[in-house]
């Protein structure tokens, strides 16, 4: 702190009053806005007394009192609600629905009430119980002076210059050739984290011939027995109803229209009965397109609300889909049920680049 | 001396004697810190992570991070003999099984949207008050870093349980990887294993939220507040502070109780709240799957802005040589976050070289003395609250009982307008503010004291501002000097008269130092009282007083000569 000399116009004379030279030690400190290490204080002189610069009591001494009282009170409270934290732990038990309900009430409310009492004591301790104070620490410029930077440079082009790291390029190159391949290792490390995607993004599992199941009830579907117009159920591809990563693609809704309804775009000849299906997996970022609504036969992604129009081929009407939901083509086989005549004919899901 | 002075004076003396640490701790003492209401929100954060560590470690106790799936016959009777993933059965048994299970994974949720909403209005306070200004711009950077890690980090936990809700927020990470030109496939396949949902995502998110960012926030953290406290703290304008001191209360005691209360307030909150507010019940949802999804998911605020993001842009595709570029999720999912961080990351930089300050900056605005800056800040907070809302769209819709697509239809609108009102009327407000300080400053408050002259002339009674006063609201107008005047380069030839860049540095000036000149005020000001920027300074600015009434020639005392340039190009 001594490099700027003394603030506030005082001229710096060292011999004569080597610390903190705006008031006389002994004499009553000034009550507010002090320079705290101003003069060279805190410099180590340890010799020289460190004048008070904290009043040691309050200025309201009747309040403190007060508040005192208010505080202790704060703290017991405290005290009490942690001892109650802990006996809500031993006493109350978990393991259903309402006894967990229970236990959180009374190990949150404790544990609330503890902390709580502890920051508004604290707070009014500080406000009112210690004495107001208001100190100065004088900043100073950041920037270095003249001559330590200039001591940084010659120090570290000594450094430069011993390390003969600029004198001998030979060292320096091969480092640097070294470092090159050294860096770009551990990204080829990663390499593992996962398989190609190769052509895996194109298709689904579905098959021709493979059933089409009920999600849920994993029971297979006749035209017959679907027979609620208007309803729009979820359908597994048999075999894979565990599966996650086959049915993050796979997945299907298949709806039933009153005759007549259905119109191109859909492809007429995937349809039974008047039974579409369509991927689930919405065209914009994936998520299940699980909303059906009866009136308008509009299909709505929950998570962007993109809208497509079920009986004309999942056709766009609104939002941030770029394309229509892939259509399943649908038969039956021989004991009637439905079934996929083959996967879908385009990629399902989301847009990627290498998307055919 | 008594037995605790003893061990006190006994315990420093040994510590000194191997530390060195008397004159350090000492003034580790007396450091002061400054105090405004402002600054507690980046303790917030700060206690808020510290949260986020202590319950995260005792969530970890019981979290299995596997994809494994398993058949649940927990206590949770609602979900018995349902498959999932063990990652899913142990938060179930953390939630009902483990005493305080619930409480601690509540308060970890509630305090992971506390520690982002923290860092939100704290980054929001020192844009306003300009606190980011030279010699602190390197940790408004490292701030912009942590404020992206904590979203990360936030939507990595939210993905850990492996609930319908959360599965469904990785489903929508993989459609914005695979809409990555080029290799968006390869990351998507990387990340995952291979196809989503795969079985290693959980555990390796669950490394990098419990392991890897916590440990850059922490570094970051560290340097964060290392470079805080070494350049000390900056102070609100007022009587006696200057950008040569730092006025307040020491660390010890003063500062050290206050932050500590504040550290059990932040606990109490979120306690509280996660006493009394449920927060994701992940046993309503149910596991994931990738057939399912329920109707209404929303996810965590902070992640609120990017799913209207994606809920507001139209589908614009384009099909370029066999290839499928996806504006529709590339540009929503990118492009808002990508701005503001961006923006914010130049912007001290920018406005340095705009103004030619390269002034060091201890004493921060009032949001109304930079009216450009906070009008810019508006129109980013409206910008990010229009894709926020979005994000909430249907809940609107629902409320106010209005169409779904409308509410996007406007979005779509005021996501453009809502900027340019919300920079406009900010800028007007401001300028206002200041005309009213600076009324205040020459004619006093008034009292509402109205008194009758024995002439029979009514008049106002107003009481002059009190020092205190007069040094919170008589605030030199920061960026009111020539460009470059700051190190003397004034062989530098005067703006405009520099080319094309120049002539762009020379308007950006006049648009960012737009202020009302303090005119008349007896402080060293020029007195010049004639218009600047918006035309209407005449209605409002008074008269010069007496002494200064003359002196509108631009030939102000010191100070007085960059606002003469400024107004004369009005």
């Amino acid at each position: 702190m001594s490099d700027t000399g003394a603030p506030g116009g005082r001229p710096d004379e060292p011999a004569e009053a080597p610390a903190g030279p705006q008031r006389v030690i002994g004499t009553p400190a000034p009550a507010q806005a002090r320079t705290l290490l101003g003069d060279g204080a805190g410099d180590g002189d340890g010799a020289q007394p460190v004048p008070r610069e904290l009043p040691a009591d309050p200025q309201n001494l009747k309040q403190a009192k007060t508040a005192e009282r208010i505080v202790s009170w704060l703290f017991i409270l405290s005290a009490l609600a942690s001892i109650g934290f802990i006996a809500a732990y031993i006493g109350l038990e978990v393991g259903s629905v309402d006894a967990v309900l229970r236990s959180n009430l009374a190990l949150g409310l404790s544990m609330s009430v503890a902390f709580l009492a502890l920051a508004v004591g604290a707070v009014i301790w500080v406000r009112y119980i210690m004495p107001d104070v208001e100190l100065t620490e004088q900043r100073h410029v950041l920037r270095s002076s003249p001559e330590d930077r200039k001591a940084f440079k010659e120090t570290f082009d000594e450094g430069a210059d011993a390390s003969q790291f600029v004198k001998r390029p030979m060292l320096r190159r091969t480092l640097i050739a070294a470092s090159v391949p050294l860096a770009i290792a551990p990204i080829v490390l990663l390499r593992d984290m996962g398989p190609l995607p190769g052509k895996s993004l194109d298709h689904t599992v579905w098959r021709p011939g493979m059933r089409l199941l009920r999600y849920g009830g994993n029971t297979p579907i006749t035209p017959g027995e679907f027979s609620s117009p208007g309803g729009m159920i979820t359908v597994v591809p048999e075999g894979f109803q565990d599966d996650p990563n086959a049915l993050a693609a796979a997945t299907a809704i298949i709806i039933k229209f009153q005759p007549g309804v259905l119109a191109p775009p859909t492809v007429l000849n995937w349809t039974v009965d008047n039974i579409v299906c369509y991927s689930k997996i919405c065209t914009h970022v994936g998520c299940p397109a699980a909303l059906y609504e009866q009136t308008t036969h509009h299909i709505l992604c929950p998570c962007h609300q993109s809208t497509f129009d079920a009986p004309r081929g999942a056709t766009v009407l609104f939002g941030p889909a770029p394309r229509p939901l892939p259509q399943l083509p649908l038969t039956t086989d021989t004991e009637g049920f439905l079934v996929a005549q083959s996967d879908f004919h385009e990629p399902v899901g989301p847009s990627y680049w290498e998307r055919p | 001396m008594t037995l605790t002075e003893k061990l006190i004076e006994g315990t420093g003396s040994w510590l000194d004697d191997r530390f060195h640490g008397a004159k350090g701790f000492r003034t580790l003492f007396r450091k002061i810190f400054p105090d405004h209401w402002t600054f507690l929100l980046g303790e917030i954060a700060l206690y808020s992570f510290i949260i986020l560590l202590l319950t995260g470690t005792f969530l970890t106790f019981w979290f299995q991070p596997s994809m494994t799936e398993v058949v649940y016959h927990g206590s949770y009777t609602g979900l018995h003999g349902v498959r999932m993933s063990e990652a899913y059965a142990s938060t179930l048994n953390i939630s009902f099984d483990v005493r305080g299970g619930l409480l601690i994974r509540q308060i970890h949720h509630w305090a992971a949207d506390l520690f982002v909403a923290a860092i939100l209005v704290h980054w929001l306070r020192i844009f306003f008050t300009g606190a980011y200004r030279k010699p602190r711009e390197v940790n408004w950077l490292i701030g912009l870093v942590m404020f992206t890690l904590a979203l990360l980090e936030g939507l990595f936990g939210y993905s850990l349980p492996d609930d319908l809700l959360s599965g469904t927020g990785l489903r929508i990470t993989e459609g914005v990887l695979l809409s990555i030109p080029l290799v968006g496939t390869y990351l998507s396949y990387f990340l995952f294993g291979g196809p989503f949902p795969g079985n290693l995502i959980v555990p390796r998110l669950y490394i990098i939220h419990v392991l890897l960012i916590p440990a850059l926030i922490l570094a970051l953290l560290s340097a964060h507040l290392f470079i805080m406290f070494w350049q000390k703290h900056t102070q609100m304008p007022g009587e006696g502070r200057t950008d040569k001191n730092v006025v307040g209360a020491p660390t010890y005691p003063y500062f050290a109780a206050k932050t500590g209360a504040f550290f059990f307030f932040t606990f109490a909150a979120t306690a509280l709240a996660a006493t009394f507010a449920q927060i994701n019940p992940i046993w309503l949802y149910g596991p994931y799957t990738p057939v399912g999804i329920s109707a209404g998911s929303q996810p965590d605020f902070y992640m609120g802005f990017l799913e209207g993001s994606l809920r507001l842009w139209p589908s614009w595709t384009w099909n370029i040589f066999g290839h499928v570029v996806a504006w529709n999720v590339l540009i929503p999912a990118l492009v808002p976050l990508g701005l503001i961080l961006t923006g914010a990351a130049f912007w001290p930089f920018i406005e340095q070289w705009i103004t030619g300050d390269r002034r060091e900056h201890h004493v921060n605005d009032r949001p109304r003395n930079a009216p450009t800056r906070t009008a810019i800040g508006m129109a980013a907070i409206t910008f990010y609250g229009v894709l926020w809302l979005e994000g909430a769209n249907d809940v609107i819709a629902d409320h106010l009982n209005i169409s779904l697509y409308l509410t996007t239809e406007i979005a779509r609108y005021a996501i453009i307008i809502g900027p340019i009102v919300a920079y406009w009327v900010t800028k007007r407000i401001c300028l206002g503010l200041q005309r009213k300080d600076l009324h205040l400053l020459e004619h006093g408050v008034e009292t509402g004291i109205i008194r009758q002259l024995p002439t029979g002339e009514y008049v106002e009674v107003t009481r002059p501002l009190t020092d205190e006063e007069v040094a919170a609201l008589d605030v030199k107008r920061p960026p009111a000097l020539p460009v470059g005047a700051a190190q003397g380069e004034l062989e530098v030839p005067p703006t405009g008269q520099r080319g094309g860049l120049g002539e762009v540095r020379e308007r950006a000036y006049k648009v960012l130092t737009e202020s009302v000149p303090l005119d008349g005020h007896g402080n060293g000001y020029g007195g010049h009282g004639n218009g600047h920027g918006d035309g209407h300074a005449g209605e409002h600015t008074a008269v010069p007083s007496g002494e200064h009434a003359g002196d509108g020639s631009g030939e102000g005392q010191e100070g007085g000569g960059s606002e003469a340039q400024e107004g004369g190009q009005a």
